[in-house]
């Protein structure tokens, strides 16, 4: 019998109302790279906690190396040499780094004085062994999230575990960063560290995982060999259909300039630099411009500028020939500008109203929805909603009256996107349309998006990922440090290329 | 002059022990605006040792009794904060004030009702007199009346320092202040650790109460509380940005201006500007407003401060 550093047997874990974990085993074999696939609420993450000891499962044992154990706690997890690297990172910004990664289990002397220079060393002798490259006397706050990363691999490895847990770890990376990071991660295997890597990005768990166990809806679908094993079989397993990963759409037939935006600069609230810099560019009627680049490069700036949530330091932008550089947000809205805004919470959506209040947000005093004398009209805004629900398939508890809150975050999304195209824009400004979101949303948004692009309308999409900015856009712009640093097209650009754009290695003057 | 400096010490005393008082406080996650209630109950419970205690005990007793009911009466009164704010995860803010109004009315009523039951109804004063306990704490060189409690305040000082930076329990306690859900992931007890920053928030507030209201006078009227001493510490604290030596730089500064409201008349240039006493009364007042209005912007307040843990949101 093969020897497993750690298996979960029939784990069955119910919340009031639903199971969570239905019946499910995983086998973490030593020294392997192990997979988790599954889309968000398949129960990814509650078999996760219930490996920490967060959760207590109803049924199943969980099993290391043969023997059964009680994991109650994350500090049972932690003492039995299991880590975790959190998908949002557990670090103090204000500390160092070799601050965080000795923090729970510091090295002290018999006076009880803390004695950080033998920490020091070991922690450098570490990341030149698994080349994990930081500056131990660097603070948290300075250093990049790759760095960051690196930190929280570091802790684990501090701590001597060697069953290792990767929660979507290449979310907030550049592509460079995720080369290293996966080549990380085969060192440590090679090492004998075993390790779960939790991902529903297809393209990664191919390159780097050994086997591949999906869930599906709180059930156990199977556990396959990645290299006897396709991305389309692995996704058809983890939707349970097919899934296009192309995004069908025509060439694009770029018409007349919608909106001009010239010399643009926009302030930035984190820093005195400003955050967008002399920002120069068009975008026409039947193409969607994609705005590429990590994180915090000035494209929420970029977009709060264009919208009008932010007022501009200079520049000018025009819209369909109108000058709207000083414009209200409800004038951009009314002359035909739709937002599908990066924070659903904070810009989309009133999380306390119902649906079909959130669904005339813009246009509550249009005619059709207020009568002369200023009251609404209810039944109007209620059959509207009704109408928007039913044709963009958004799904919710109680229809048009759901408050808005209860509603899942791919439905939230879903609702947003059917009130910003039902307007009939000149304009659609999508920044990350499909964060968070699964396969299966994403297909559909995107075939909005494109659906949108071949009615004529101009797209400015704002996207983090990779995928999606080489899949849908007719044009790309890479934003580095608030300037646009390359244009390309998508069809004669590799992503290693773009890479070196996103991370300011390379940048060329751009034409507009 | 030397009056001035003598009051600038004590003074600044009274601030550093409640500013670092608020800064463990802080550093562990908790608002701590209750500082001013805990340094009235503090100086009861020091008050009252120092008028029952029989003189003839002696001054290290004395002095170490009043300090240790002080810290005792000021620790028990913030474990209100500590388990509103940590079990009960009530708004730090409005718990705080709370425990301020309290504390006032609280300590007039017991020393009213102490006075009045020893004196047969004579005496409803809310006073209390420690002429004589007072006088212990005191050694005089000259004119300078040197007093133990500025060697508390410094004892203090360096003490926090070495907790806050020196051994883990700072390093873990800044963490809770900071990111607790990291403190959490790495097996640190985050409840327990706030506990502690607010209980060592009280022990200091306590002893700062005693060393105000002994300050300068040798009795004192519960009924006036102690005057925004705790705010004025909580502004010493902001504008140290929560670390010690600079809190201990910020606590001069402020004790320099209260000094000056008790002995302007001794300066000749002071007395012949011939403002209303109550002018220099507000000095330090008027300063922390300036002071809070131009540095906050670039505040260091750890960031969790004010949110109330909990395990299960992350």
């Amino acid at each position: 019998m093969e020897q497993y550093a750690v298996e979960m047997l029939h784990i069955t874990k119910r919340f009031p109302g639903i199971i969570a974990n239905d019946d499910i085993t995983l086998q973490l074999k030593k020294g392997e790279i192990h997979a988790l696939l599954g889309e968000n609420g398949a129960g990814k993450s509650t078999l996760m906690s219930v490996l920490f000891g967060l959760y207590t499962p109803e049924e199943g044992e969980i099993r290391m190396d043969g023997q059964a154990v009680k994991i109650r706690n994350p500090n049972d997890a932690n003492a039995r040499g299991i880590g975790m690297v959190h998908q949002h990172f557990k670090l103090v910004e204000c500390f160092t780094v070799l601050d965080n990664i000795i923090m729970g289990v510091e090295p002290t002397n018999k006076l009880g004085f803390l004695q950080k220079k033998h920490a020091r060393e070991k922690v450098l002798a570490m990341s030149e062994k698994y080349g994990l490259h930081v500056n131990p006397d660097a603070l948290i706050s300075d250093i990049t999230v790759g760095m960051q990363q690196r930190t929280e691999i570091l802790k684990m490895l501090y701590r001597e575990n060697d069953i290792l847990i990767f929660d979507e770890p290449t979310a907030v990376l550049t592509p460079q960063e995720i080369d290293e990071l996966m080549q990380i991660m085969k060192n440590l295997a090679a090492e004998g560290k075993s390790i779960l890597f939790i991902s529903h990005k297809l393209n990664e768990i191919m390159a780097v995982a050994d086997r591949c166990s999906v869930l599906r809806k709180g059930k156990y679908i199977g556990t396959v060999e990645i290299k006897n094993t396709t991305k389309a079989e692995l996704s058809r397993m983890m939707v349970g259909r097919d899934v296009k990963f192309a995004v069908d759409k025509e060439e694009a037939k770029p018409a007349d300039v919608v909106m001009d935006v010239q010399h643009m600069t926009v302030a930035s609230k984190q820093h005195d630099n400003d955050a967008v810099r002399d920002v120069s560019f068009q975008v026409r009627r039947g193409e969607i411009v994609c705005i590429a680049g990590i994180d915090g490069n000035g494209q929420s700036e970029l977009v709060f500028g264009v919208t009008g949530l932010e007022p501009l330091k200079s520049g000018k932008i025009t819209m369909c020939g109108q000058d709207i550089t000083k414009a209200p947000i409800r004038k951009r809205s009314t002359s035909g500008m739709s937002h599908i805004p990066e924070d659903r919470h904070k810009h989309g959506l009133v999380l306390d109203y119902t649906l079909e209040d959130n669904m005339v947000l813009q246009r509550y005093f249009e005619p059709q929805f207020t009568n002369g004398i200023g009251f609404l009209k209810r039944g109007a805004i209620h059959a509207y909603a009704e109408k928007l629900i039913d044709q963009y398939d958004v799904r919710s508890g109680q229809g048009a009256v759901t408050v808005a809150r209860s509603m899942s975050g791919g439905n939230q999304q879903k609702a947003i996107i059917a009130r910003e195209i039902d307007k009939d824009p000149e304009l659609l400004v999508a920044v990350q349309p499909t964060r968070g979101l699964d396969v299966g949303a994403i297909e559909y948004i995107h075939q909005q998006i494109v659906a949108q692009r071949d009615a004529g309308k101009a797209v400015l999409l704002v996207s983090l990922e990779l995928d999606e900015v080489m899949n849908v856009s007719d044009r790309i712009l890479v934003m580095y440090e608030g300037e646009i640093v390359g244009e390309f097209d998508p069809k004669k650009v590799t992503v290693e290329e773009l890479g070196l754009y996103m991370a300011g290695a390379k940048r060329e003057g751009v034409a507009q | 002059m030397i009056l001035l400096l003598q009051y600038t010490l004590l003074f600044a005393s009274v601030l550093l022990l409640v500013a670092l008082g608020g800064c463990f406080s802080e550093r562990s996650g908790v608002i701590n605006i209750g500082l001013e209630g805990i340094m009235v109950i503090g100086a009861l419970g020091g008050a009252l040792v120092m008028k029952f205690l029989p003189a003839e005990m002696g001054a290290p007793m004395m002095i170490t009794a009043t300090i240790l009911a002080s810290a005792l009466a000021g620790m028990l009164y913030s474990l209100l904060l500590a388990v509103a704010a940590i079990n009960f995860k009530a708004d730090q803010t409005i718990t705080g004030t709370a425990m301020n109004m309290l504390a006032t009315a609280g300590a007039t009523v017991a020393v009213k009702a102490m006075n009045t039951a020893a004196s047969g109804g004579s005496d409803v004063s809310s006073d209390i007199i420690y002429t004589r306990a007072r006088d212990m704490f005191i050694v005089r060189f000259g004119n300078f009346e040197f007093n133990w409690f500025m060697v508390v305040a410094l004892v203090a000082l360096l003490i926090s320092w070495v907790l806050l930076y020196k051994v883990k329990f700072g390093l873990r306690l800044r963490a809770c202040g900071e990111h607790p859900q990291a403190a959490d992931s790495v097996g640190i007890n985050v409840y327990k650790m706030r506990y502690a920053g607010v209980l060592i928030s009280g022990i200091l507030g306590g002893i700062g109460g005693i060393v105000y209201i002994t300050a300068g006078v040798s009795s004192w009227k519960f009924e006036n509380g102690v005057a925004g001493f705790g705010f004025l510490a909580l502004a010493v604290m902001i504008f140290g940005q929560w670390k010690p030596f600079k809190i201990a730089l910020a606590a001069l500064l402020f004790g320099f201006f209260r000094a000056l409201g008790n002995v302007y008349t001794g300066f000749d240039f002071l007395k012949n500007l011939n403002l209303p006493s109550g002018v220099y009364n507000m000095l330090p007042y008027i300063i922390s407003l300036i002071v809070l209005a131009l540095t906050s912007k670039s505040s260091l307040a750890p960031k969790a401060e004010g949110i109330p843990y909990d395990k299960g949101s992350r």
